[in-house]
């Protein structure tokens, strides 16, 4: 027991300090592609809603490819030639290739991920409004942007949260595949530890322990947040 | 949620996808595989990369006046991180090979040791195709031993598995999965002295084949950073003149590594 | 995964594509095209005949993986979603921490657990290498399965659990009223009443279960996505085979979800 402790104990030469630094790479991670998904999403939704033909033409191809390609090929396909473009146009323009950062990479693409489901997600809350709430306010003039602020998003949230929550985990729980193109998350700084160590199991069952008090913590808040929006709500439909 | 904090949290988000990605910029990223590589590359119980690989790569930087930073990237794509500039320095143990030099440049060597096999103590094995015969052999993913055992083992042996990191093909020597492993000398000696390495001994060296076992380990660069390439191959003469690298392989090596000139 | 990702199945009798239905597909084949073309002409495919048989393979692999999983999975997630239901509280409170468990922790995570943790116990048990069941315990299929089921059955369980619950009260009192015993009331009614209702959801997470079956590359498991990885090891070609198996993952899908519409459209519809 006690070298259990040693092994998970902060301070060097205890391997805990490693995977807490995991853990917050994932969570960075997390947060930042949950929020780049979400503004994807109230997008995406609203293209697909009021968009021209070819907008919803694109933003269909857009999530089905997502939501039928496995993340990891995806990771590694935006991983690599997401850059690779990118500089490709900076070189087109006569600029120095910046240099794009695992964790920018790293929200980038699983934000692109997440865009898709938080477009359905959305677009599903939105279409659960009352259609005369929304035609309230254009008949109060009210720009699209005005309406899309005051009315649509406000009143869409309480039917969205179950959907973002279930996103929100989800988001935590994919930054483990950044493991695989080499990204120091949990996930992969626990294989380094349990390498390092030879203490495998010990180190795998400690990281499942983070990820899952992660899950437990984030389903409280919603659930917090859930029964805050929901207020004024209907008990039933 | 009000719209002040949504701004926050847009605004957050922003920062962080900016702020960070134009860090650093100015120095050179050596780019090593994000796995323990004992005793050339391991990350320490403190985040920081050590090893004999990480040691010599810091002194020849200096050597060469470049200011130089070590960054994680799978070893599986470790190429493909090089000509997508995540990296600009390859300095992960990387042997200099006909095959790869058709993608990338390499500078000069830095090291170069030959090719063990290792397997279960209780099993009779030789390091050879015919001496491998119904075993099951390991490598990893993209090295030169992968290659090795594809053509010399594999008519041989039962099976060549294939592991994503050489940490997981030792794991799984020691679990029983595989029967023997092809790989570098040292970081399999490294292996043998741990505990799990108990179950297994030296098979012997492997026969050479310059075609696929290339000429030593360089670090592989763009093929058009020739600017880089030089430095990089000043840095590594001046480290050899100057008898630091000498100073670096006696912590670590009882013998030089740097191997025929 | 949430319930809302779920894609849409087709609907069995489409009504005639309607102008902007059309114009959306003409915008489709446009852009197909403008894709397609440069891909095949620009891009290196003269490593695909050497890998044809690989493929095959791997496509195999990938299936099995995860028409067994799901199978076994779903088996295993109709008790668990039904104690959850039904009691008694020890083996809900059991059922509950497991799809917890499992759906608070990364799949990843969970397969390099099974495979690499229990691995490195095995040293400490000499005996079991000459146990019947070494032959299967030192190969990586059996623990790619086990992780996928369990993985399976965790998800499931929940939606299970969903299931049974929204069974209107007033239909196991009927079958009650009756005379039929528990297990004929499960078998006859509330199993088949729940499964219909979770068949939407089960398409969805059979897709993505589909979707988790790379992560089997990692423990040494050859399915398509690790024979895209061999061809780029070494050949040095980066995005074609990744296009290649994004392609085929999304055939694989569409077969899935036609599969399950197929499904759905032979259950009577009787509802309300």
């Amino acid at each position: 027991m006690d070298e259990i402790l040693a092994l998970l104990a902060l301070e060097p030469p205890g391997w805990g300090g490693n995977l807490l630094r995991g853990l917050v790479s994932s969570l960075e991670i997390a947060f930042g592609a949950y929020f780049l998904g979400l503004v994807i999403g109230i997008g995406g939704a609203c293209g697909k809603l009021w968009g021209g033909e070819t907008t919803k033409a694109v933003l269909d191809l857009y999530t089905t490819i997502v939501r039928a390609v496995p993340e990891l090929v995806l990771i590694l396909i935006l991983y690599f030639a997401g850059t690779d473009l990118i500089n490709l146009i900076l070189d087109y323009f006569g600029r120095e290739p910046i240099d794009i950062s695992g964790l920018v990479a790293g929200i980038a693409v699983l934000g692109v991920v997440q865009g898709a489901y938080s477009t359905e997600v959305v677009r599903g809350a939105i279409q659960t409004i009352p259609a005369g709430q929304i035609e309230a306010a254009r008949a109060y003039g009210m720009s699209p942007w005005l309406r899309l602020r005051r009315i649509i998003l406000p009143a869409m949230l309480p039917f969205a949260i179950p959907g973002l929550g279930n996103l929100w985990l989800n988001a935590t729980k994919d930054t483990a595949i950044l493991a695989v193109v080499g990204f120091a998350e949990l996930t992969l700084e626990t294989r380094q530890a349990a390498g390092s160590t030879k203490r495998y199991f010990l180190f795998y069952i400690a990281a499942g322990l983070l990820y899952l008090m992660v899950t437990l913590v984030s389903t409280y808040v919603i659930g917090r947040i859930e029964a805050r929006v929901r207020r004024g709500l209907p008990r039933h439909g | 949620m009000s719209k002040a904090r949504i701004l926050a949290a847009l605004g957050l988000a922003t920062a962080m996808m900016l702020g960070v990605g134009s860090a650093n910029a100015a120095s050179v990223k050596l780019g090593v595989a994000a796995e323990p590589y004992p005793p050339f590359s391991v990350k320490d119980a403190a985040g920081k990369w050590t090893g004999w690989e990480m040691e010599i790569g810091l002194a020849v930087c200096k050597a060469a006046k470049l200011e130089c930073e070590f960054k994680e990237v799978a070893w599986d794509g470790i190429i493909a991180s090089l000509n997508s500039k995540k990296i600009d320095v390859i300095w992960s143990s990387m042997s200099i090979t006909p095959e790869r030099k058709k993608s990338i440049d390499f500078t000069d060597k830095y090291y170069n040791t030959p090719a063990n096999v290792i397997g279960v103590k209780a099993q009779a094995m030789t390091a050879s195709g015919e001496g491998l015969k119904g075993k099951i052999v390991g490598v990893q993913v993209s090295t030169i031993h992968q290659r090795y055992a594809e053509k010399y083992f594999k008519p041989h042996a039962k099976e060549i598995k294939v592991y994503q990191t050489q940490d997981e093909a030792n794991q799984d020597l020691a679990a029983g999965r595989v029967d023997a492993l092809l790989a570098d000398s040292i970081t399999l000696d490294d292996f043998l002295k741990t505990d799990p390495g108990k179950c297994c001994d030296v098979k012997g060296s492997v026969k050479d084949d310059p075609e696929i076992l290339g000429a030593g380990v360089g670090g592989g660069v763009r093929k058009k950073d020739g600017d880089l390439k030089a430095k990089l191959n000043a840095g590594i003469a001046a480290v050899r003149a100057s008898g630091e690298y000498d100073t670096i392989t006696k912590k670590y090596f009882s013998f030089d590594i740097y191997g025929p000139k | 995964m949430s319930l809302d990702t779920v894609l849409t199945p087709p609907s069995p009798n489409l009504p005639a594509p309607d102008r902007s239905v059309l114009f959306r597909r003409l915008v489709f084949a446009a852009i197909g095209l403008a894709i397609v073309v440069p891909v095949v002409l620009l891009m290196r495919w003269d490593w695909l005949p050497d890998y044809l048989e690989l493929f095959a393979q791997g496509i195999w692999t990938s299936i099995w993986l995860t028409l067994v999983s799901a199978g076994v999975g779903l088996m295993l997630a109709i008790p668990i979603g039904l104690v959850q239901v039904t009691g008694p509280a020890p083996l809900a409170l059991v059922a509950k921490g497991f799809c917890t468990v499992i759906r608070g922790t990364p799949l990843l995570l969970q397969m390099w657990l099974l495979y690499y943790g229990l691995g490195s116990l095995f040293p400490e048990i000499p005996w079991i290498r000459e146990s019947f069941a070494w032959e299967i315990l030192r190969q990586a299929w059996p623990y790619a399965l086990l992780s996928l089921t369990l993985s399976y059955a965790g998800y499931e369980g929940e939606v299970m659990r969903g299931a049974f619950a929204s069974v209107p009260r007033g239909e196991l009192e009927a079958g009650r009223a009756f005379g039929m015993s528990p297990f004929t009331l499960l078998r006859r009614i509330w199993l088949p009443r729940a499964l219909f209702q979770a068949l939407p959801t089960l398409a969805g997470e059979t897709v993505l279960q589909l979707k988790s079956t790379p992560l089997v590359a990692t423990i040494t498991v050859i399915d398509v996505y690790a024979v895209a990885s061999r061809i780029r090891q070494d050949t040095y070609v980066v995005y074609e085979p990744l296009l290649l198996i994004a392609v085929l993952y999304m055939i694989m899908t569409l077969i899935l979800v036609r599969a399950f519409a197929w499904l759905e459209a032979r259950v009577p519809v009787k509802r309300g």
